[in-house]
């Protein structure tokens, strides 16, 4: 009778327990969804204010010139075309020229990058030689200088050569993986591909260079990828360089030729200015959205900009 | 010494173009610019040594050199925490319970891509400026918004709200931090009873300091070479009153508006110096409050 009794009493009690674990379980799960509601309605706001910027440049590139300021609506009243042909032609040189201009510097500059710094990376990834942690070192350590420490000397060195007010000074450097963050990158991604790969070749009798270009490349289509876009995105962003290089306005690249509007702000062309940012903007949107997956995950693996 | 040859040949020839940008580009024109350093030098004229005259002058009679470092470690030490608090905070709240964080985190990252760009610092003056947008807002709740631009007290904030917009590269960092914390230290903690801000100085803030640490050397370095956005936004000069004088701008122009060659490269020099005594003082106290996980206590 007793142990029945005890049973009975263990029974209920495990019951109350069962049910009391049900209930917390509901109210963790009301909770969850409560909490992610929230999460979803704080992050939609955060949201709204990042974009709102981007979105109020887009609509005021579309506004007639009295609407820009003193509104906040993202609706032009009417849409100004005109602002994009009219802007298109405004500066004394047309903003073609700053595109093919740009395009140019851009287009080589990438493959310059890939190049070279696929080049080094190889070398410090996969090929043993004598002082290489010392190099490699040595690179690391050229990722912290600034830009501006080498400027004077290298102005200096690309004057006496002749290259200023030509794309030289802003394409060879690339050639010469003067960005080294391409190289860490790639590094980064070169180690991970094993090694019997490499080993397997060399026993077949490939070269490095073989080995180089049919086998490492080939599988660091991704790694490659992103640098291109990042390159590709920075050198068409690129400013200081191309401002104490370029001189003559037929070489301005975009990010130059928007800068003459500000100079001419008393004329108010508020409009066109607008629809040539917004203009000089989209190649980097477009890339973004193409190619979001690649970039992301080139940020988290080696914490570029 | 043929066999040595024949091992390094083929990688030194990889290593080739980098090599001779690594002695053209990098320590050539470092080497170079210290020894300018020391000159006197308008680019006109051959150079003529000065010895520490440059920085003699920098130290003890250049006023703007004292502003431009005001004002840039001020935006250092504002931009680096808001934007790295920011990116934390999103990154926490993406990281648990969402299904869906793509597009959150697209939309996030898109101003880090946008941010340097020319296009956006010439909307950036015209969000701020007297009849811009912010104080649209501001007025609508009643508020007299300052004339953020050309008012030197308010100028520079104006930048840091543009470095705190940019927070989505050290947000996607920290989100791959944040995955490789394992769950079940989560679970146990709640199972114990632990409140959340207990369990994000307990378990997040440890486990998470290589990956801060990490973000805040490369945000104090990227912020200490800001350039693009304050040139733009102080058209070229560090205007309003200096306000805006940041040290790359001041550098730039001492060498490329008045020909200042060898008083520019002490400047540069002082920013290497500058940058390399941080990135120094982050490694050599890391190993006080950032621990590994495999290392052992």
């Amino acid at each position: 009778m007793k142990t029945s009794a005890t049973d009975l009493e263990l029974a209920i009690q495990m019951d109350e327990a069962a049910r009391v674990a049900h209930e917390l379980r509901l109210k963790r799960d009301r909770q969850n969804r409560n909490g992610r509601i929230l999460k979803h309605i704080f992050l939609i706001i955060v949201s709204c204010v990042m974009l709102y910027p981007l979105f109020w440049l887009l609509a005021s590139s579309f506004k007639p010139e009295n609407e820009i300021f003193g509104s906040l609506t993202l609706w032009p009243s009417e849409f100004r075309f005109e602002n994009y042909t009219k802007g298109w032609y405004a500066l004394p040189i047309s903003f073609t020229v700053f595109y093919v201009n740009s395009a140019i510097v851009t287009g080589l500059s990438v493959i310059g990058n890939l190049v070279s710094c696929s080049f080094a990376a190889y070398a410090f990834a996969r090929l043993s030689f004598t002082g290489r942690s010392f190099f490699f070192a040595l690179m690391m350590m050229t990722l912290m200088i600034p830009y501006h420490v080498v400027l004077i000397p290298q102005y200096v060195q690309f004057l006496n050569l002749g290259w200023v007010d030509t794309y030289l000074p802003l394409v060879v450097p690339r050639f010469l993986a003067s960005d080294a963050f391409f190289i860490f990158l790639m590094v980064q991604f070169f180690r991970q591909l094993p090694r019997e790969l490499d080993e397997a070749a060399m026993i077949d009798g490939c070269s490095p260079f073989k080995i180089y270009w049919a086998i490492i490349l080939p599988l660091s289509l991704p790694a490659m990828g992103t640098a291109a876009i990042f390159s590709l995105i920075w050198v068409w962003e690129d400013f200081l360089a191309p401002l104490i290089y370029l001189n003559d306005i037929k070489s301005y690249t975009v990010p130059l030729a928007l800068r003459l509007f500000l100079d001419q702000e008393g004329q108010s062309a508020y409009g066109q200015m607008f629809a040539m940012s917004v203009l000089s903007l989209v190649p980097v949107v477009i890339f973004f959205v193409l190619f979001q997956k690649l970039i992301v995950r080139g940020i988290a693996t080696s914490g570029m900009k | 010494m043929k066999r040595f040859f024949a091992r390094n040949a083929p990688a030194y020839v990889f290593l080739l173009p980098w090599l001779i940008g690594f002695f053209l580009l990098a320590l050539g024109p470092i080497l170079a610019s210290l020894y300018l350093s020391f000159t006197r030098y308008d680019m006109v004229s051959a150079p003529r040594w000065i010895g520490w005259g440059n920085y003699e002058y920098m130290f003890t009679r250049d006023r703007r050199f004292w502003k431009a470092l005001e004002v840039t470690f001020t935006y250092v030490a504002l931009a680096v925490p808001a934007r790295l608090i920011m990116a934390l905070g999103v990154a926490m709240l993406l990281d648990k319970g969402l299904r869906t964080i793509g597009l959150y985190r697209a939309i996030f990252y898109l101003p880090s891509l946008l941010g340097a760009s020319i296009a956006i610092a010439i909307l950036w003056r015209q969000l701020f400026a007297a009849d811009g947008v912010v104080n649209q807002v501001l007025a609508m709740v009643g508020i007299q918004g300052a004339s953020w631009i050309t008012d030197p007290d308010t100028s520079l904030y104006t930048l840091v709200v543009l470095a705190m917009w940019q927070f989505g590269s050290p947000m996607l960092i920290f989100l791959a931090g944040l995955r490789g914390i394992p769950r079940d230290l989560y679970e146990a903690a709640e199972i114990d009873g632990t409140p959340g801000w207990r369990q994000f100085t307990r378990i997040t803030l440890p486990l998470l300091a290589p990956v801060i640490f990490f973000n805040l050397v490369l945000q104090t370095i990227d912020s200490f070479k800001t350039f693009s956005s304050a040139f733009i936004i102080s058209n070229g000069t560090g205007a309003p009153a200096d306000s805006l004088l940041f040290y790359t701008v001041y550098l730039f122009n001492e060498a490329f508006k008045f020909f200042r060659m060898g008083y520019a490269s002490a400047l540069a020099w002082f920013l290497l110096v500058i940058i390399a005594t941080f990135t120094a003082i982050a490694f050599f106290t890391s190993k006080y409050w950032v621990h590994y996980e495999n290392e052992r206590d």
